[in-house]
């Protein structure tokens, strides 16, 4: 069993000027994880692209709540869900692919899986048809390993 | 987050600042394209140097004024990219039709 460290909860409305508060949320939890500039980016990134998704497509033209479960496990371990309970995902393959896109005309560049897979250790997506989808990811916060082991020798000094 | 245009000659500059996401991008874009449309460039510059956070919407937003200046001749240039932006343009692939500064 995973033992969880901490743990926090967020629900807000599926509206697009909540992706940058659902980034806000998300950086002040990691914050206690001692994150270098470029993984809090990465995580940034990742968590923009999933609440973006649920908005743009998970929701599309209905209203619902986006939910944001955030955990720290063990071995410096950052996890996320980000759900939603829009319209599900037919086809998860596809829809994972680099470039696919089922709103073209909006100009999105149909990379959002594609980020998210790139800037996170892994991700995992579960999505049922008219029930919503699940996105779950974890990244290793390195940083924090190094800060503690640096600590560690300080001690030992 | 926003842009401040300045037209000089065969060039647009547009400079960008703040997080660029889905939610703002499509007013970044109007504003672009409004300026594009009066000045017929040669060259529009994205100016990234202000900018502190930008997602895939950024990617669909370059790729999309890269494809207006390709309808009028002219070419995009991004500069001032900060670190964690330019690996969001590489994982796009956004070398292959624009320089990146």
């Amino acid at each position: 069993m995973v033992q969880i460290k901490n743990e926090m909860r967020i629900s807000f409305r599926a509206e697009s000027c909540n992706e940058a508060l659902a980034r806000s949320v998300v950086t002040a939890f990691v914050m206690q994880m001692d994150p270098s500039v470029g993984e809090l980016a990465d995580i940034k990134t990742a968590v923009s692209e999933a609440v973006t998704n649920s908005i743009v497509h998970g929701y599309r033209g209905t209203k619902g709540n986006v939910e944001l479960l955030c955990r720290i496990l063990e071995n410096d371990v950052f996890y996320i869900r980000v759900r939603d309970r829009g319209c599900g995902i037919e086809d998860v393959a596809a829809a994972m692919e680099p470039l696919f896109t089922t709103a073209p005309e909006e100009e999105r560049a149909g990379l959002g899986f594609a980020v998210m897979e790139s800037f996170m250790d892994n991700i995992s997506v579960r999505s049922s048809v008219g029930k919503g989808t699940s996105v779950i990811m974890k990244k290793r916060i390195l940083s924090a390993s190094l800060v503690k082991a640096g600590a560690a020798e300080d001690e030992r000094c | 987050m926003g842009v401040r245009i300045e037209t000089e000659e065969s060039t647009v500059n547009a400079y960008l600042d703040g997080e660029i996401d889905h939610h703002c991008a499509p007013g970044i874009r109007s504003e672009i394209d409004m300026a594009v449309d009066a000045g017929s460039p040669e060259m529009l510059v994205l100016d990234f140097g202000e900018v502190t956070f930008m997602d895939s919407s950024g990617i669909g937003l370059v790729m999309g004024r890269y494809q207006v200046m390709k309808n009028i001749g002219g070419r995009v240039c991004l500069r001032n990219t900060p670190k964690h932006i330019k690996k969001v343009m590489h994982l796009a692939g956004l070398d292959k039709f624009a320089n990146i500064l």
